[in-house]
């Protein structure tokens, strides 16, 4: 009811601000962007953006830096933004990774928020490249109705600019937004907008000054369940016997519309198609090939509705949470399984070890908010690191687990907000002398001696008073 | 399954002279109770190789549930936990109402192995307690049977009890509940009792107090223990054995044991003031009197002794009648004369049905049927008259114990099918102690029928040890308070022994002639043994099949496969995350504990059953048509209502099934609901025959509600017929979660409707408030930017 007043405000409110920057800002850079398509996928809940910019250098100086604009709203739910720049020419072009940072720019009207794409090459005066950029959001569908009941199909809104912001002036621009499917309840006309199926096209807009900006919401059927793990603590032991044990907390929710009302089995049993479509039924995890003693519980026991597929490179557990997820509904589960070490520990050329093993979730097309990543090194092991290919928060803990004496060193990574992108190889380096392998078992033996002998002494010494 | 066996054949190798043998026969004695201990532990790990590693049924998850307040708060917050998410609005003291023996122990098992860095969690050490016990209870049915019948007889019983179904059937992996380790306290208690009585050392009495201390703490069943010792003083006072062992072994324990028992909340007072406890200081004073008598009678001369006695007497039986009439006058002004419900159901087996239809609706609470007696304990059953017999020749102390004891366990497992428990490990010794004297006799026999095999110096000395009965007969004759000889061999047995040498020998001329004829022994041997192995594969099976389901989980083969039936942690997971922590769910008292463990909701009723007024108000409610209930259940705040139901998969103990008994339990307090209204012709019904009450009430309805949309016809597979009413709405109660097979359904009490105070205002503000949102609904629909 109040969602498309506020977005009129909105509207009005940045339609202002806008004016007001192109009235003030003068382009602050030598930059200006050719030709800029975008096509939005929002077929998932992870909204997918393919930005391909053409970008000239009409300054004098070279430069290697070029910014992107994100509105403040939109950067909150920004889970990753990869850069990738076209080399060669026609025929054969190869595609190079850049880096990309978060940046702070102390005029950055209406609290934009940029990113830093570092050219491999500075770009010289009048030259001119092509960046194609990925980024991706999350929590950016918002379910409208906010809350349905079983068999109603689930519409949400999505809320972007037909325009692409930048601080840049961009020549031509086209956005294409494509939809799951070809029910779309309204969108924000701005001429030329085309939809045709389940595309929707904004643009070309020519000559667009820096900062431009026109609100947009699109609102669409999207009936794919949004699986979220609010949080997911993931805790991989290694034990220098051959395993490594693997340990997966979930707190899984269903981030879509939240159900109302009835639940009526019947209904949801005989009509499947037309009831709870977008019901969260399964998932499915992609676990690392060779994985053994794999089990499925939660705090109240073994979950029985799994199953595992192995193949040599893979192995896919298709679990089913207890009962169906519907929006808004919670579940937490445990996943562990174990792998063979030498699958995933290896030695560096400095003589140190090193884990290397997946950040991320494991479950496919889901959102983590919040993950714990705990590497539980062998007792004895010293000076570990962590190499990781994106920011993530550090600590050490200590951990005692199975007749340890001074605990196990414990790595911990946090981060927030993960999409499967992030599901990228880390490495925790260490160094372990295997003499502390025999330290257990020394000590179970030398206890069991002790108790031999302390049974013989018993035996042969006579503390009666009386003889 | 070789344990009763080679137990049996170690038997003769521990009674020799020979020093070696006797050694190994003490190894090997040692290695086949470790093996009865692995066989009673891992006999019991069938429901986790089955099933899973989960708690099972219902009371255990009570106890479970208890003893991770107590891994995670300590014992001093335990003490004072006030429960207040059960009983709502009255709450529980979990406290002081809880016997905390059971999570007392595997808090402390806990606990240790936290402290040495084994980080098992609560759950998986909670499973295990039963099983680990059970080994624990084996071992001390050794020292039991040891005490009376010696270590042949010990092993056999040990061995019998490690697999007896009547224990497994209490104690399998996640049995979680207070038999796991009260079956084992009862039979410690009574071994050390024993050992007390054999060699009247105050060390074991002060050990025989604590045992019994921990009996109080783990069970309300320590009240056997407390009327089957006095009674057993009693007989051997009547008997005249009464000496000074036989005073130490009482009397310390009733003092200490009841200052004890005392000490544990939930009996409290209740150590001295309820009847169950009179009994043991009646043959406190009684013992205490004849103890006096036998006093007087070594100083004064017989004379004297006999005008002390007339005196004594007369004076005697004036104040005993005194002090009799004020404890019936005491006992008679209580109302259930000083006796709990379910002990008085013990005395009088029809006064539970009669009286109290809370504790006659408990299936385990029921007397057993025939066939039950041989599922529990299978061939011990034909075992206990031999082994009583055994018992008699010759009659000790400690066999006289043994038969007094299986007298009366016979009667209680005759009441109530629960206490089969207690009866299984009486049987388990008697037979134990049956099988060892019929294969003690039997190779014996054939030992002497083959003088080739053994040489003239062996039969010797397997004559003078395999002979003990005998020996032990003469013993116990000379001197009456002596027995067991051989297991104690102190110095006055030893040399009775030496005198008794040629005596012996004299006897072996007799004792050859008393033997069996080989073949008829040979081939007896070879029936002990088939009946025993017959017992293992009874054993195995009933572990396996019959005792070792989790209840929660069910399970049914069917030609494509195993299915299985994960409906109620289904539904509770489903409470536990998607409702608020504080609603409040109502349903019948048997899914309380579940509910509370595993769905962390507030309960209004549970297992407890201590109130039975709240009881029955859910009763009537679940009975009353959906209006009346709706007002009964918001009047006690609930929120979500849960039943079971097993119309659509055939599970049979549903809430349909179990509803004459909440109509039972709510009339017997509300007299508004009256049990013939819900049968027709005397017959419950649920089909087209049913009477309009039972079909309007609710219980009904929300069984059955939307049923007919599965089939088309309704048909309820546990009841094997179609239901009466079919189509029906329902206006106060809306369904929030049906599980996969539909064995549970929860339903959510509709809010109350606004209060409407006049009709013109009503309609306005209605039509008013009605035609804005549709308007501003219409506008957001169409445009959402305007």
């Amino acid at each position: 009811m109040e969602a498309p007043i506020r977005a009129t405000e909105f509207l009005r409110f940045t339609l202002l601000s806008l004016l007001f920057f192109v009235c003030r800002s003068s382009p602050s850079h030598d930059l200006l962007i050719s030709n800029a398509e975008r096509r939005i996928d929002l077929t998932s809940h992870i909204v997918k953006v393919y930005l391909t910019l053409k970008v000239e250098n009409a300054g004098s100086t070279p430069t290697s830096e070029i910014l992107l604009a994100f509105p403040p709203t939109q950067v909150d739910h920004l889970a990753t933004v990869e850069a990738l720049v076209t080399k060669g020419k026609r025929k054969k072009t190869t595609l190079a990774r850049l880096d990309v940072k978060p940046t702070e720019l102390p005029d950055a009207p209406n609290g934009t928020k940029y990113f830093t794409i570092y050219l491999a090459n500075p770009l010289n005066s009048g030259e001119s490249t092509t960046l194609e950029v990925l980024y991706l959001f999350t929590h950016s569908l918002e379910p409208f109705p906010a809350e349905i009941g079983q068999s109603e199909s689930q519409l949400v809104y999505y809320r972007d600019s037909a325009l692409i912001l930048s601080p840049y002036h961009i020549k031509q621009q086209t956005t294409f937004l494509k939809t799951p499917s070809t029910k779309v309840e309204s969108f924000t006309s701005m001429e030329p907008t085309n939809r045709a199926g389940t595309e929707m096209k904004y643009g070309p807009y020519e000559d667009r000054p820096p900062y431009s900006f026109s609100p947009i919401l699109i609102h669409f059927e999207n009936n794919s369940p949004f699986p979220v793990v609010e949080e997911l603590v993931r805790e991989v032991e290694i034990s220098h016997w051959g395993n490594l044990q693997v340990t997966e907390h979930y707190t899984l929710v269903h981030g879509g519309a939240r159900h109302k009302g009835v639940f009526s089995r019947v209904d949801y049993q005989s009509r499947p198609n037309l009831n709870g479509v977008s019901s969260l039924r399964y998932l499915l995890a992609r676990l690392p090939p060779r994985v053994h003693s794999v089990y499925y519980r939660d705090e109240i026991g073994n979950i029985s509705s799994s199953h595992l597929r192995t193949d040599s490179r893979k192995s896919e557990l298709e679990i089913e949470p207890r009962y169906p997820l519907f929006g808004g509904w919670k579940a937490t589960f445990v996943i562990g399984y174990g792998l063979p070490l030498q699958d995933f520990l290896f030695e560096s050329s400095d003589d140190r070890r090193y884990l290397n093993f997946t950040f991320g979730c494991p479950l496919l097309d889901t959102v983590v908010d919040k993950l714990t990543v705990k590497v539980v090194l062998p007792e004895g092991s010293k000076d570990p690191s962590a190499v990781v290919p994106f920011t993530v928060e550090q600590h050490l803990e200590t951990k005692y687990s199975y007749l340890d004496v001074v605990g196990r060193t414990v790595v911990v990574m946090e981060k927030k907000n993960l999409v499967p992108v992030h599901n990228s190889p880390f490495q925790v380096y260490y160094t372990f002398k295997p003499i502390f392998m025999l330290a257990e078992p020394l000590m179970l033996a030398s206890a069991f001696f002790l108790f031999f002998v302390a049974s013989v002494a018993y035996l042969h010494i006579d503390l009666s008073i009386r003889k | 399954m070789a344990a009763p066996e080679s137990s049996a054949a170690a038997v003769p190798t521990l009674y020799t002279n020979n020093a070696l043998r006797n050694a190994f026969g003490g190894v090997l004695a040692f290695f086949i109770l470790l093996l009865i201990g692995v066989m009673a532990f891992s006999i019991r790990l069938f429901s986790v190789i089955k099933y899973e590693s989960v708690i099972h049924e219902f009371d255990p998850y009570f106890n479970y549930r208890v003893t991770q307040f107590l891994a995670k708060n300590g014992i001093y917050e335990f003490w004072n936990w006030f429960d207040d998410r059960t009983w709502y609005p009255l709450g529980r003291v979990i406290g002081g109402t809880v016997y905390p023996g059971l999570t007392l122990t595997a808090g402390t098992i806990w606990w240790l192995l936290n402290s040495l860095n084994i980080p098992l969690s609560v759950e998986t050490v909670c499973v295990f307690t039963a099983p680990i016990f059970s080994a624990f209870a084996s071992w001390a049915t050794y020292l039991l049977t040891k005490e009376v019948k010696g270590t042949g007889a010990g092993l056999t019983a040990a061995a019998l009890l490690a697999m007896v179904p009547s224990y497994i059937s209490r104690s399998v992996a996640g049995s979680y509940d207070n038999e796991a380790v009260a079956i084992f306290a009862l039979i410690f208690t009574f071994y050390l009792y024993i050992k007390t009585l054999n060699t009247g050392s105050l060390f074991y009495a002060t050990l025989n107090s604590i045992a019994y201390f921990y009996m109080v703490c783990s069970w309300g069943g320590y009240t056997f223990i407390i009327n089957l010792i006095p009674m057993h003083v009693l007989l051997c006072i009547v008997t005249g054995r009464f000496s000074s062992r036989l005073y130490i072994a009482y009397a310390p324990l009733v003092v200490l044991g009841t200052l004890l028992a005392a000490l544990v909340p939930v009996v409290g007072f209740n150590a001295v003031m309820t009847s169950e406890h009179f009994a043991s200081f009646l043959v406190f004073i009684i013992l205490h009197v004849v103890a006096f008598v036998y006093y007087i009678k070594g100083i004064l001369t017989p004379k004297m002794f006999k005008v002390a006695v007339t005196l004594v007497v007369s004076v005697g039986l004036a104040v005993c009648c005194a002090v009799i009439a004020v404890l019936v006058a005491l006992v008679a002004s209580s109302p259930t004369k000083g006796w709990s419900g379910r002990s008085l159901s013990l005395l009088d087996p029809t006064y539970a049905s009669k009286y109290i239809p809370i504790i006659a609706s408990v299936s385990e609470h029921q007397p057993p049927t025939w066939p039950s007696y041989f599922m529990d304990i299978n061939v011990l059953a034909f075992l206990v008259p031999a082994g009583i017999i055994a018992c008699f020749s010759p009659l000790s102390d400690a066999s006289s114990f043994v038969v007094l004891y299986i007298a009366t366990s016979v009667y209680f497992s005759g009441v109530m099918v629960r206490l089969m428990l207690v009866f299984a490990p009486a049987a388990c010794i008697t037979s134990g102690i049956a099988l060892s004297q019929a294969f003690d006799v039997f190779t014996r026999s054939i030992k002497f029928q083959l003088p080739g095999i053994a040489s003239n110096t062996e039969v010797d000395a397997a004559e003078t040890s395999s002979s003990t009965a005998e020996a032990q007969n003469d013993v116990v004759k000379a001197e009456k308070s002596e027995e067991t000889s051989k297991n104690r061999p102190s110095k006055k047995s030893k040399k009775k022994e030496k005198e008794e040498k040629p005596l012996t020998k004299a006897k072996a001329e007799k004792k050859r002639l008393l033997a069996l004829p080989l073949d008829s022994s040979v081939i007896s041997l070879l029936l002990l043994i088939l009946l025993g192995a017959l017992y293992v594969v009874h054993c195995v099976w009933a572990a396996a099949e019959a005792y070792s389901a989790p209840s929660i989980v069910l399970t049914s083969r069917s030609h494509d496969g195993l299915h299985v039936f994960d409906d109620f942690r289904e539904a509770y997971a489903w409470l536990r995350h998607n409702t608020d922590v504080d609603d409040k769910v109502a349903s019948w008292w048997d899914y309380g504990y579940q509910t509370t463990a595993m769905a962390n909701r507030t309960v209004i009723v549970d297992n407890n059953t201590w109130n039975n007024t709240h009881i029955a108000t859910v009763g009537t409610a679940m009975s009353s048509p959906e209006k009346a209930a709706w007002e009964i259940f918001h009047s006690l705040d609930v929120k979500y209502v849960l039943v079971v139901f097993g119309g659509l998969v055939g599970y049979p103990s549903d809430d349909i099934n179990k509803f004459l008994w909440m109509v039972r339990i709510g009339g017997g307090v509300f007299p508004h609901i009256k049990e013939p209204d819900y049968l027709r012709d005397g017959q419950y019904r649920i089909d087209s025959q049913a009477t309009p009450t039972m079909l309007n009430c609710l219980m009904y309805k929300l069984s059955y509600y939307r049923f007919v949309e599965t089939d088309g016809k309704a048909f309820d597979r546990v009841r094997q017929t179609e239901i009466g009413k079919k189509y029906f709405k329902l206006t106060h109660f809306e369904e929030v979660f049906t599980t996969h097979h539909w064995m549970v359904r929860i339903y959510k009490l509709k809010p109350p409707k606004n209060r409407i105070r006049g009709k013109t205002k009503k309609s306005k503000s209605k039509t008013s408030t009605t035609s804005s949102r549709a308007k501003r609904s219409g506008t957001g629909k169409k445009n959402p930017w305007n």
